[in-house]
């Protein structure tokens, strides 16, 4: 029987060093770094500090800012239709309330507008995919709410600053915090199971940069729980849902009001004009996009669709050049390369170890520092095991769990990540797991005021545009904290869904136009930005290159 | 460490044969049935979703070489075996029934009165052979004919819906749908509610952490950092 069965025997010295400072690492508490060491840190390993990563914007709100470029090839790109080929005299739906995006943030959304009483049939939700594809199935760690006896909404909200780099809207970080213990008492009542103990109290864990354990998990399929839990009562109320259609650029008045979107019906190609006195914007971040190269968590379709679109009707972005890279990405087997490890993982006790099995950070830093520390580790100091395709990584010792809380808990806490390994020969029980940062999360986006309303560039809401959920900006600042994005899409859905019922009250659309695209159009040749690049792009893009090197299109 | 060092460290890309749909294709060694579907030049809308196993988009159903057994798994967790002949399902049919979890009891009577069908299973056991999530599927049907509506949540905590036993079924069963009721009515009606947070949101709607949370928020940077630096963190 070969001795780490899951590995190739190149691993087997360097897991052999694991095994052999585990005893002694188990005592060992790996010191907290200074602010000032953490600066040094990121600046120098963290890729969001590498300058060639990004560019300045040429065009719109944040004219003159940078973002990664990849960021900028979409918002720096024609639209994705010719206007004078749209006929918006035939309206297919007429609603008061559009929501765009079919994950967590979407579905809450649509329910929080259906209490607040807009009926069922006066809403549509539009999402790309199937309703709940999205990140917020994918979220496995857990959910942040200061319940317990020892915490508080102010230490919470405490740590979401100094995690964010103080570079959050605090009135957007106080609505979060406050909203957490509301949030979490719905889903006691809609049936969300989450781990709890024999009185009925939450089993709460610590997340990285958090300085009491306020993490609310449902085993490490938190995300899908509370997905699966959303879309049931979505269907239950018959609140209609349009699969398969995406937006592909937002509708106006000649009012200056956003009034609903054009759809693509992905399967015919047909489009579809939705008329909306409220549009919510909920389609996500941009993990697909790859930033800098970087595999990814994210879902299929991460695309940034919502954030081209916003821009293109004038909102402002916040943050947009802060990125989170997820510590903890599977580096090996090749068939999971980028998929996410959680922090549970780490929460419960697993340590970072190089090749030589020591520790180099403590494990719950916040994620950009932990990220730059195994970054620094497999590349400035050549400490990093390296895999059969080349890519680098650091041992997360998931056996220590088994030791501290006893066997079965990985089986029992960690289901899916046990299950993940497995299905490659992996035993997480007895061997630790190969990682690697992985793009995770876009912490900044369309900057939103507490209402959910999308901002323009002088900070005033932008009439009948509501968004909430990654899509959005303001509340992470520069580095959103674990457990706090599965916070933000039900607190921010829940906020648009509000104050989209009320906003409808009292709102009437007035003539639809296109006009905000050709004025795009015109801008472009203005700021002279040569390009075939469109946009919203919808999907990635995967095929093998030996097949696109020779695709023509026929017509059919 | 020099690139040369790094190639000289990997292997050479061997191919293996699949047939998608009954054609033919060579395609790496290694690859997940969805990476492989995409190297061969599929550009997916159906069939494809969070690629890391939880979502339940990717259902797909093959054999193998010299095999009589018809398989089924996740395109993005099934790794590419020679000779393999596969076909994705884009979709399952299967209608969820509309209820009021407000007027529900949790009991198996009442689940079984909104899935009737529950009562044909005839306990074949093709619904947990055929989970790719190896969850007992057909042992929390019984137990929901027994009315162990707590049991059954538990055992079936694990389910993406990816509809395969469903699929499979000869009692036409719809287990996702049967669970995801289970689960929510253990969720709402069984387990018992957190006092922590009760006690909690008690506080909070009572102005508790008003007059702080006011000073934190115009408190600006220095106010934050003096605060994050000095945090007392729980062990």
């Amino acid at each position: 029987m070969e001795k780490y069965p899951g590995y190739p025997e190149e691993f087997w010295e360097s897991i052999e060093k694991v095994e052999e400072t585990r005893d002694r690492r188990l005592k060992e508490v790996y010191r907290r770094i200074s602010p000032e060491e953490k600066e040094e840190l990121l600046k120098k390993w963290h890729p969001d500090y590498r300058p060639e990563g990004k560019r300045k914007l040429r065009i719109g709100p944040n004219k003159g800012d940078p973002v990664p470029n990849e960021v900028a090839d979409l918002l720096e790109a024609h639209a994705l239709i010719n206007p004078d080929e749209i006929s918006l005299n035939q309206i297919d739906y007429d609603v008061d309330i559009l929501i765009i995006g079919g994950g967590g943030a979407g579905a809450a959304a649509a329910l929080w507008a259906n209490y607040s009483g807009v009926p069922a049939d006066r809403i549509l939700l539009a999402t790309k995919l199937r309703f709940g594809d999205a990140n917020t199935k994918m979220a496995q760690g857990g959910i942040q709410a200061a319940d317990r006896p020892n915490d508080s909404p102010v230490l919470h909200f405490i740590d979401v600053m100094g995690g964010g780099h103080y570079a959050n809207k605090p009135e957007l970080v106080r609505a979060l915090v406050e909203d957490a213990l509301r949030i979490i008492k719905w889903h006691e009542e809609l049936g969300i199971m989450y781990d709890k103990d024999e009185e009925g109290n939450f089993i709460e864990l610590s997340g990285g940069g958090t300085c009491r354990k306020r993490l609310h998990a449902a085993k490490d399929y938190t995300g899908l729980e509370i997905m699966r839990v959303l879309m049931d009562e979505v269907l239950n109320r018959e609140i209609p849902i349009l699969e398969f259609s995406p937006a592909v650029e937002l509708l106006m008045d000649d009012r200056g009001q956003v009034a609903g979107a054009v759809l693509v019906n992905l399967e015919t190609k047909e489009y579809l004009i939705v008329r909306a006195k409220a549009t919510i914007l909920a389609t996500g971040g941009f993990g697909r996009l790859h930033i800098q190269g970087f595999p990814t968590t994210n879902h299929y379709g991460a695309t940034m669709d919502g954030v081209v679109m916003a821009y293109r009707v004038g909102a402002h972005l916040v943050n947009m050049d802060s990125v989170q890279y997820h510590p903890t990405g599977a580096a090996y087997p090749e068939q999971i390369v980028g998929q996410l490890v959680t922090e549970k993982v780490r929460g419960l006790g697993a340590q970072l170890v190089n090749a030589e099995g020591e520790q180099f950070i403590y494990p719950l830093e916040p994620r950009d520092v932990v990220a730059a520390a195994i970054i620094r580790e497999c590349y400035g100091r050549n400490k990093g095991v390296i895999t059969p395709t080349g890519m680098r990584g650091v041992w997360l010792d998931s056996p220590m769990i088994e030791i501290i809380h006893g066997e079965g808990t990985i089986k029992r806490y960690l289901a899916a990540m046990y299950r993940q390994f497995m299905r490659f020969g992996i035993d997480m029980t007895k061997e630790p797991v190969l990682v690697f940062p992985t793009l995770h999360y876009m912490n900044g986006g369309v900057e939103i005021n507490v209402y959910a309303q999308a901002l323009d560039a002088g900070g005033k809401p932008i009439p009948g545009l509501f968004a909430a959920g990654e899509v959005s900006g303001g509340v992470h600042g520069k580095n959103r904290l674990m457990g706090n994005s599965l916070l933000e899409i039900n607190v921010f859905g829940r906020r648009a869904g509000i104050y989209a019922a009320k906003h409808i009250k009292h709102a009437s659309v007035g003539k639809l136009t296109l006009d905000h695209v050709r004025k795009w159009e015109e801008l472009l040749k203005k700021e002279k930005i040569e390009t075939d690049r469109k946009a919203p792009i919808l999907l990635p893009d995967y095929r093998g290159s030996r097949v696109l090197s020779r695709a023509i299109n026929i017509g059919i | 460490m020099a690139e040369e060092q790094v190639a000289a460290k990997q292997p050479k890309m061997k191919t293996v044969t699949i047939y998608v749909m009954g054609k033919k294709y060579e395609v790496p060694e290694g690859l997940t049935i969805l990476k492989a579907l995409e190297y061969v030049g599929y550009r997916l809308i159906r069939g494809v979703g969070c690629r890391a196993g939880f979502c339940g988009a990717c259902t797909t159903v093959y054999r193998l070489k010299d095999d009589y057994k018809l398989y089924t798994g996740l395109a993005c967790q099934t790794t590419i075996k020679d000779g393999m002949y596969l076909v994705m399902i884009p979709f399952v049919p299967a209608k969820k029934p509309i209820y009021d979890i407000e007027k529900l009891r949790p009991e198996g009577s009442v689940v079984i009165s909104i899935f009737p069908e529950l009562t044909r299973c005839v306990s074949c056991n093709t619904c947990t052979k055929s989970c790719p999530q190896e969850i007992q599927v057909m042992d929390a049907v019984q137990e929901i004919l027994r009315g162990n509506i707590e049991k059954a949540a538990h055992m079936t905590f694990d389910c993406i819906a990816c509809g395969i036993c469903s699929m499979r079924c000869p009692a036409e069963i719809v287990h996702y749908h049967v669970f995801q009721l289970v689960r929510r009515l253990y969720g709402k009606y069984i387990a018992k509610k957190s006092k922590h947070l009760e006690e909690k949101l008690k506080a909070l709607e009572a102005g508790a952490f008003k007059e702080e949370l006011d000073k934190l928020v115009t408190g600006g940077p220095e106010l934050w950092k003096k605060l994050y630096e000095s945090r007392e963190i729980e062990k």
